[in-house]
């Protein structure tokens, strides 16, 4: 397991899912027959990891299985498994940086170094401020601009060192 | 040359994603003449034999054939699934599809169910698409509005309710059996086959899984007939497809043409090499593809049959064009690196092999390699090969067998100049 913070609370607050989460939870819900409700906890995480500045705990997993009224393992096991989950803190930008083939061959590698030297950190860190964290990713299907990062819902292309700082500044 | 006349057909209109402009270019007229017709399921499975086509996501299988397999008339809930999880390194096609022409996979996808006797579908989107799959959103509510989704589509009594579902970043999902364990909540480790999906898929139903590219053929092979569509490519290898241009190109891009065209055509649309380079190697159906020199490729056209009597795979159609200034060896370092990462993990020559390929790959990259280590990763690449329950195995295996063939020079003269430098 991968948990740094791993405590089995038994009753967990259900308030922890805000409305928005919960209305966000049902919309996927009608996709799947009722007694195949385990199929929402991709999508589920994926939005209770958005409300909560980006990054998932034990306590969020466990109010989405009681939501779901599923087994808790169920939901850390699906967490553990996909690279899109983040089970500690992430800056409040999280850059994730394509270095697979197509972008190692346009120079990611010199993006890397770029973006590690300027906000001193390395991959997996966050920068003191609390605004960016690195992550190295691999492929994500848009090699004909690479070299490629991905911010928020955002694919950045074509990114040379000018248009990164040009990128970074114009996040708040 | 026949250039974007399939899946990209709609490409250089204005707002191509929206169904206002897939109609204008005759869309959805396919469906609503089926659906006048009455048109029988087996006419619709002879057409699409009669035109040759072959699974655009990897494996090549012949679809008519596929769809001829589904036990269409079981009774029970049946489905049809797309898979959009585009993860193959070095390609990006089905993100093209999704985000400028949508609604040709959306028909492609209802004449799979109307033909196979679904009333339900989903279309799997990779974790990182959110732009795509808020196009894809979109325009599935525009097909219900306009009566192509939903119950009693144009009147019918054929039902078709089509979903969009997410993932959260796993390449394994692209594998179909990964997929549908995805979809169905869990982690994406492949199942063994047999059961084939046709008979116990998503939910254990009997599950038709295509790819974007595959389903988005479709309307056009019904439209201008299965040929047609058989005789713009080579035999065996009918239609176009479409090609993803990377690496060291000055055009990189997506380019749709007739299967069969030379490797040479390709590498003029997309630029030629960048920096006026000479163009060393390529990398022709995504990573997973074994590498070949540049002089071999260069006679090659880019079809199935051409590419695997090379030795590699057509693949995804991903093609990544390498110059001769790229180290071989820092490659083949990142794709072992990509393998180990995504490795689900179920089995054991996989799990382990791949991982030890990635790190004897990396203390050769920095200078602690031995000859040795080269026949070490063939015996490694080759104990994982076939032994998976999956092709991951095998696509962690290919490459590394791949560069050695061709580029055990490299590899050598890399790991003694090291060594020489550190005496």
């Amino acid at each position: 397991m991968r948990f740094d913070n791993l405590q089995f609370e038994k009753n967990v607050d259900e308030n922890l899912l805000s409305n928005d989460c919960i209305n966000k939870i049902n919309f996927w819900l009608k996709k799947f027959p009722f007694d195949k409700r385990r199929s929402v906890i991709i999508p589920a995480l994926r939005i209770v990891q958005d409300f909560n500045n980006g990054f998932l705990t034990i306590k969020l997993m466990d109010a989405i299985a009681k939501f779901l009224d599923i087994p808790n393992m169920y939901v850390y096991e699906v967490a553990t498994f996909y690279s899109m989950y983040e089970l500690k803190r992430v800056g409040k930008y999280k850059l994730s940086l394509c270095t697979n083939i197509s972008c190692l061959l346009n120079g990611s590698d010199e993006i890397v170094s770029h973006l590690k030297n300027k906000l001193n950190v390395d991959f997996n860190e966050i920068t003191k401020d609390g605004k960016f964290s690195l992550k190295e990713v691999e492929c994500l299907a848009a090699c004909g601009g690479a070299p490629v990062m991905q911010i928020g819902n955002k694919y950045y292309e074509n990114l040379t060192i000018d248009k990164i700082d040009k990128i970074l500044d114009n996040l708040e | 040359m026949m250039l974007n006349k399939v899946c990209f057909r709609t490409l250089h209109l204005k707002n191509s994603w929206l169904l206002s402009t897939y109609e204008s270019i005759g869309g959805y007229s396919v469906l609503r003449s089926i659906i006048k017709e009455k048109v029988a399921p087996e006419k619709i499975i002879e057409e699409i034999k009669l035109s040759g086509l072959r699974g655009r996501g990897g494996a090549g299988f012949p679809t008519g054939l596929k769809w001829s397999f589904f036990p269409r008339n079981s009774s029970g809930q049946k489905y049809v699934v797309c898979n959009s999880d585009e993860g193959e390194p070095g390609t990006f096609k089905d993100r093209d599809i999704l985000l400028y022409n949508p609604h040709q996979l959306i028909e492609g996808m209802i004449i799979a169910a109307y033909t196979l006797g679904a009333t339900v579908g989903y279309n799997y989107v990779r974790g990182e698409f959110d732009e795509p799959i808020f196009r894809i959103e979109s325009a599935i509510n525009e097909a219900i509005s306009a009566g192509y989704l939903g119950n009693n589509i144009l009147g019918s009594n054929f039902n078709f309710n089509l979903y969009n579902s997410h993932g959260a970043g796993a390449y394994i999902c692209g594998e179909e059996t990964g997929l549908i364990e995805s979809l169905e909540g869990k982690k994406g480790q492949p199942r063994y086959k047999p059961p084939f999906p046709a008979n116990y898929g998503v939910y254990g139903r009997p599950t038709n899984i295509n790819n974007t590219e595959t389903y988005a053929t479709v309307p056009v092979i019904l439209e201008k007939g299965g040929k047609w569509h058989l005789e713009i490519g080579k035999p065996n290898n009918g239609g176009c497809k479409i090609f993803s241009v990377s690496g060291h190109v000055n055009k990189p891009g997506n380019y749709e043409i007739p299967l069969g065209t030379p490797f040479s055509d390709l590498l003029n649309l997309s630029g030629g090499v960048k920096n006026g380079k000479k163009i060393s190697a390529v990398i022709p159906g995504g990573s997973s593809s074994p590498i070949l020199p540049a002089d071999i490729m260069m006679n090659l056209t880019m079809d199935y049959d051409s590419i695997s009597k090379a030795g590699s795979m057509l693949g995804s159609g991903a093609v990544i064009v390498i110059d001769s200034d790229m180290c071989k060896v820092r490659l083949l370092a990142r794709i072992t690196h990509f393998y180990a990462e995504e490795s689900c993990g179920q089995c054991t020559p996989c799990r382990e092999g791949t991982p030890w390929m990635a790190n004897i790959m990396h203390r050769l990259l920095h200078g602690h390699g031995e000859i040795s280590d080269i026949d070490l990763l063939n015996s490694i690449a080759a104990n994982i090969m076939g032994n998976t329950i999956c092709a991951l195995g095998d696509a962690a295996a290919m490459p590394v067998q791949g560069f050695i063939k061709y580029y055990r020079n490299d590899l050598e003269l890399y790991i003694n100049n090291k060594k020489l430098n550190k005496k």
